[in-house]
């Protein structure tokens, strides 16, 4: 079967569009996400004033709006009001602020279960607001909320094909290039499906090895 | 002298009011058991002088310094936070550290202590309160006795001139409550100032050098101890621990 043989052939090429491309998209994009996402639910958890506000805002502005849409107004509308934009720098940027949001919202929800009396125990030993919040209900925090951001994780690396859209060259960009020369639709964009099972399959490991390793202060559940 | 004086102090939340112009004087060494009813605004008294809520009004002189119950910033709270703890109902032990962790944290954190000095101490402050074979344990290993108990070391830990009880018992199992009894019991012999919202009459008739009972916001009756629970004088006083004494 030719097919076989092509997809044989291509796959090394994809594999690579997504070693050096795709995973250093999510990667970059998820880590700025998360820098993103911490801030702004520490913002709205303390009740900043003004700076809640706008949060507030920001996250119903990118809930509200296609994840394509907005990397089509950053590389094609911002160039035609005159600001230049690249496209991998572009994919970062809209990845990051659209993750950043969901991920503020998880983040929130996992700090405002945190038991306020920790916080009031802080304060009887005489820390202050952000020392207990670093030592004590952050962490805790973020624990809580690793398995949905795993999750969060998993979606963006398959999202990041979406960047084929603004002429990033990840991987789904270049199966599209090899199929369009070869016309063999099916055994290649399953070719790109098994690539990414690959990639979200890691992840999935990893998901589990970190919650172990983070399990480490809960009681043991049978 | 009084260690510790609050005047007039008042709390409403909504239009509930908590505490209706209350007044506590403590000596150095006292050991002082509110008891009350369920929400006599015992709780809401020991919450206040610790400015874990904040009072309507009132003032507290506590080591020679007044302060404003109702209108102080927040480094006067810490300067009198510096000089006092506090026992949860609920313990409020760090989920995320050990036991140890527990007690040290304070120490590391806000006191800027180095490391080693914190452990050394935190160890001691573990064996005071009987916690030796449980240094590295997390809270969620621990029983809610064995978790009280470092909830006490981590309030003995800053060495603070008093301590304030909120309930330490209530939550814990009939068969735990003991444990808790003990260690408190063994800090009022060696002297540490107390103020102990309670149910249990029997620590209150036993260790507690002086009673407070309240209800609806006011103090109804205080007493020294012995004369509290031998000779009470107001009818609402003595119908509370005839009750008492029925459970």
């Amino acid at each position: 079967m030719g097919d076989w043989q092509l997809v044989i052939d291509s796959f090394p090429q994809i594999f690579m569009a997504g070693l050096t491309m795709t995973v250093p998209l999510t990667i970059i994009s998820f880590s700025l996400a998360m820098v993103i996402a911490i801030l702004v639910a520490l913002i709205q958890y303390a009740k900043v004033p003004v700076a809640k506000t706008i949060c507030r805002f920001y996250i119903w502005i990118i809930r509200g709006t296609p994840l394509l849409v907005q990397l089509f107004v950053v590389f094609y509308g911002f160039p035609s009001i005159g600001v230049h934009t690249n496209p991998f720098w572009s994919a970062v940027a809209v990845f990051a602020i659209n993750e950043g949001a969901y991920c503020a919202e998880t983040i929130r929800g996992s700090l405002e279960s945190i038991p306020f009396g920790q916080m009031e125990a802080g304060y009887c030993v005489g820390m202050h607001y952000s020392q207990i919040m670093w030592h004590v209900v952050l962490p805790q925090a973020l624990k809580n909320a690793f398995p949905a951001l795993s999750n969060s994780l998993i979606s963006m690396l398959k999202d990041t094909s979406l960047a084929s859209n603004i002429t990033v060259m990840e991987m789904f960009f270049q199966t599209q290039r090899i199929a369009g020369r070869n016309y063999r639709f099916m055994a290649m964009y399953l070719t790109v499906a098994f690539v990414y099972l690959i990639f979200s399959t890691i992840l999935t490991w990893l998901q589990r090895w970190g919650e172990k390793k983070l399990n480490f202060y809960s009681a043991e559940r049978k | 002298m009084a260690m510790l004086e609050i005047k007039d102090i008042h709390k409403s939340f909504q239009k509930m009011d908590v505490l209706k112009g209350v007044n506590i004087t403590v000596n150095k060494g006292d050991v002082t058991a509110i008891l009350g009813p369920s929400g006599s605004g015992k709780t809401t008294l020991l919450r206040c002088i610790n400015f874990l809520e904040t009072a309507d009004q009132g003032t507290m002189v506590f080591d020679g310094k007044t302060y404003d119950l109702a209108h102080s910033d927040k480094k006067t709270i810490a300067e009198v936070r510096a000089k006092t703890a506090f026992v949860f109902q609920n313990y409020n032990l760090f989920a995320n550290k050990t036991a140890l962790q527990n007690v040290t944290l304070g120490l590391i954190v806000a006191k800027k202590m180095p490391k080693e000095k914190a452990d050394e101490i935190g160890r001691k402050m573990l064996d005071r309160v009987g916690m030796s074979d449980r240094y590295d344990y997390y809270p969620s290993q621990l029983s809610g006795g064995q978790q009280q108990r470092v909830a006490i070391a981590r309030a003995l830990a800053t060495d603070p001139e008093i301590i304030y009880f909120d309930e330490p018992t209530s939550a814990l199992d009939p068969e735990l409550i003991g444990e808790v009894l003990n260690v408190m019991r063994k800090l009022a012999e060696e002297g540490m100032t107390m103020i102990v919202v309670t149910h249990e009459m029997g620590f209150a008739k036993d260790v507690s050098s002086h009673v407070i009972f309240m209800e609806n916001g006011n103090i109804v009756e205080e007493n020294n101890a012995k004369d509290f629970f031998e000779q009470p004088q107001m009818a609402r006083t003595k119908e509370f621990l005839r009750m008492e004494e029925k459970k």
